[in-house]
């Protein structure tokens, strides 16, 4: 397993782009240029993880591909924001079906492509319930087949679109309106929810890749990456919902960072069911700081903090950094202290 | 030039002259012959330019054909039964995408309980989807009905559904005339998408539509639908007069001049209808039948038409919607609106339908004696066994 070195541009600043850089270093996201994936005028929440990973990723898709894509979305947020008839925020060739088929739509687009001799790659998309739950038996499918297509899955954790219900990437102790933060174990239970990075894992796809919104140099390089490959692909990008994890519209980057930081959310690259690379922890956070910035664990603080159950999360980021390695000792700050 | 084949690989050629680029499919009886005959085409590499691929479920394989569709390849797929029920939500959105994929129905009970064997079911499950549905009488007009198919598809950009009995025609082997790929060829254009999914011009397909103006989505999907009911025979005169061959239209009668008395069926049942009828027409009586060839959109002018002049209507069909009547009869009656229509089920689940109980059920229909709804050679003794069973455990007064 290969490290990747700390490069220069992660330190001090978390600008977007970073225009302190050479313009090879500089994300998609900073080019004048750039496609433009999704266009401003939507109907996103203010300070919507989703919206802003979908740019991010669709946009390094198109410049990866020079323009030659086309994408498919599941039912969910991300298509409902976007499309209200007649209106639309696509400027790139989009197809929506229906909630639980977006892999199989994808897979159908990039046969005919295939027959009709057209070098067009392919994304399809969905949120985690598009993907954990209802399209899980056609993602699953789609990598058995080892289709020719990246599909995405912008994980807010929880089916936020009707309403912050339960999904099966739903975390334990969040409090959804399927899950109260009522009863002995309040919010979500431990013990269930699908780990899809590693099942696609299972599925030996060539490629398996999580990101976050908070850092928009690798979730580039990991799009650039998967496009650069053929067959199905699968990257899972965590993004916070404001209105689904109570928090702050301002505070979406920091989450995400902190999911990173604390080992709640892994960032790492497998091939073939091997990991490759990991994001290393620069800055380890004990998963309070995570946690409290978010009303949906809100049952966890106050005058009676439940101690015990964050405890059980963070014995769940400590395995995290433990399985990937997510630590090692150049890393400052590594040790959690108090 | 006749050839003796099974009716699944008779469709598997016909549709293979059709040059689908996209063929995806899970297999379920008594659709499988029809698959494995176009996957080994395709393996063999005797269908070019075509990628067949073999998904986990019916509700993949309509998928998968949503988006080569809309990628402006042909696509096809074949289907029965629970296979019909488990895609259904994906065969509704091909439609209201206007795609338009051909599907093979090979016709089969709906469970519980579990039953592989013909009836009707499954395609009255799909009535309200918004594909064009066509019954196939004989292997022959199932095989003429898949090239008419694509060609009213792509014209329309709405989906079609080719039905065929179960086992009844997939299973078996008659003589067919198939079409020769040239001829094939001069019938059926390349396919040319209304809206393509395409970076060189790129468009968003599937947006979401609120009340403002799905009313007016839904009625432009009706009013196309019943653009149909033209070109349905325009393409038949057409396909007519380049194979010599009636084969599809809206409807079709059969000694129907100075009928008193018309049985109005659909698929394969009509050859055994027709056998009753000529039977009862020795006996001198005034008997006709109309078979259906088009159910959705349903051609209530051409129903009207054809048993103008005919005073008692029977409409035998081989499904039924629990709790009502039959469904073609519920279309006939409103079609006839004032005029006697009896309904008759018959053939749930494979039971065969006899010449000589269909002889009998004409022979009460000119009688006057048949029911407002009945069901063809039911064991009365046993249902009416099992109510006064099922009533006396329960301790229900019957």
């Amino acid at each position: 397993m290969t490290r990747v070195p700390i490069r220069f541009y992660q330190v001090g600043s978390f600008a977007v782009g970073n225009r302190l850089l050479e313009d090879e270093d500089r994300t998609v996201q900073s080019d004048p240029q750039r496609t433009n994936s999704i266009d401003s005028g939507h109907r996103a929440c203010q300070g919507c993880g989703e919206a802003l990973g979908a740019r991010y990723a669709l946009d390094a898709a198109m410049r990866a591909t020079n323009g030659q894509l086309a994408v498919v979305n599941a039912t969910g947020c991300l298509e409902v924001f976007s499309t209200p008839y007649p209106e639309t925020s696509w400027r790139i060739a989009w197809l929506h079906s229906l909630f639980g088929n977006a892999p199989a739509v994808a897979t159908g687009v990039a046969a005919a492509l295939r027959v009709k001799g057209r070098d067009v790659r392919v994304i399809g998309q969905a949120g985690d319930g598009g993907t954990v739950d209802i399209g899980f038996g056609a993602l699953s499918g789609m990598f058995e087949r080892n289709d020719d297509v990246l599909f995405i899955c912008y994980d807010n954790e929880g089916y936020m679109n009707t309403g912050v219900q339960r999904s099966a990437a739903t975390p334990p102790a969040a409090r959804t309106a399927t899950t109260d933060a009522v009863g002995p174990e309040p919010g979500n239970v431990f013990g269930q929810g699908k780990d899809l990075p590693r099942i696609a894992m299972a599925h030996d796809v060539g490629y398996v890749a999580t990101a976050t919104v908070a850092d928009l140099h690798d979730l580039e390089a990991k799009v650039e990456r998967a496009m650069s490959l053929r067959g199905a692909r699968y990257l899972h990008i965590l993004v916070p919902c404001p209105l689904g994890w109570g928090s702050a519209s301002s505070d979406t980057i920091n989450l995400a960072r902190l999911a990173a930081e604390s080992g709640i959310f892994p960032v790492f690259e497998a091939e073939h069911g091997v990991v490759t690379s990991v994001t290393p922890i620069r800055r380890r956070v004990r998963v309070e700081e995570y946690l409290k910035r978010q009303k949906r664990y809100a049952h966890l603080f106050g005058t009676q903090p439940r101690l015990e159950v964050i405890a059980r999360l963070q014995a769940l980021a400590d395995a995290n950094i433990a399985r990937y390695g997510l630590v090692n000792d150049e890393t400052t700050n590594a040790t959690l202290e108090d | 030039m006749l050839t003796q084949i099974e009716g699944s690989k008779a469709i598997a050629e016909a549709v293979a002259r059709c040059r689908p680029e996209v063929v995806c499919a899970y297999p379920i009886s008594p659709q499988t012959h029809i698959i494995e005959a176009i996957g080994a085409m395709v393996k063999r590499g005797d269908l070019a330019r075509c990628e067949f691929i073999n998904v986990e479920s019916e509700y993949a394989a309509m998928s998968v054909l949503i988006g080569s569709s809309a990628a402006g390849a042909r696509s096809y797929t074949a289907t029965a039964s629970q296979g019909l029920l488990f895609m259904l939500e994906a065969v509704y959105s091909a439609a209201g995408l206007g795609l338009p994929i051909v599907m093979t129905l090979a016709n089969r009970a709906i469970g519980a309980p579990i039953n592989i064997w013909n009836d009707h079911s499954d395609a009255m499950a799909a009535r309200d989807t918004g594909w064009i549905q066509l019954f196939a009488e004989s292997n022959q007009e199932a095989v003429d009905l898949h090239i008419q198919a694509f060609k009213l598809a792509e014209a329309l950009s709405v989906p079609v559904m080719v039905c065929m009995d179960g086992f009844i025609l997939t299973h078996a082997v008659e003589g067919v005339d198939l079409l020769d790929a040239d001829l094939v060829d001069r019938f059926l254009p390349p396919f040319e998408p209304r809206q393509l999914l395409d970076p060189a011009n790129p468009v968003s397909i599937g947006a979401m539509v609120g009340p403002e103006a799905f009313e007016e989505v839904k009625v432009l999907a009706h009013l196309r639908l019943l653009d149909a009911l033209e070109e349905i025979p325009r393409v038949a005169a057409e396909f007519e007069a380049l194979s010599g061959r009636a084969s599809g239209g809206l409807v079709s009668g059969y000694r129907l001049e100075n009928a008193e008395v018309a049985v109005v069926a659909m698929g394969s049942v009509l050859g055994t209808l027709k056998d009753a009828v000529d039977a009862r027409r020795e006996l001198g009586e005034r008997v006709g039948v109309l078979g259906v060839s088009t159910f959705r959109p349903f051609p209530e002018a051409a129903v009207t038409d054809a048993l103008g002049h005919v005073e008692r209507v029977v409409v035998l069909e081989k499904a039924f919607n629990p709790g009502g009547r039959g469904v073609l009869a519920s279309d006939v009656a409103l079609a006839l609106a004032g005029r006697s229509v009896t309904s008759v089920i018959a053939g749930l689940g494979g039971r065969p339908i006899t010449r000589a109980s269909l002889e009998r059920t004409v022979g009460r229909a000119v009688a006057g004696t048949l029911p407002a709804m009945s069901f063809l050679d039911l064991n009365d003794a046993e249902v009416a066994a099992e109510r006064a069973r099922v009533g006396a455990s329960e301790g229900v007064a019957r």
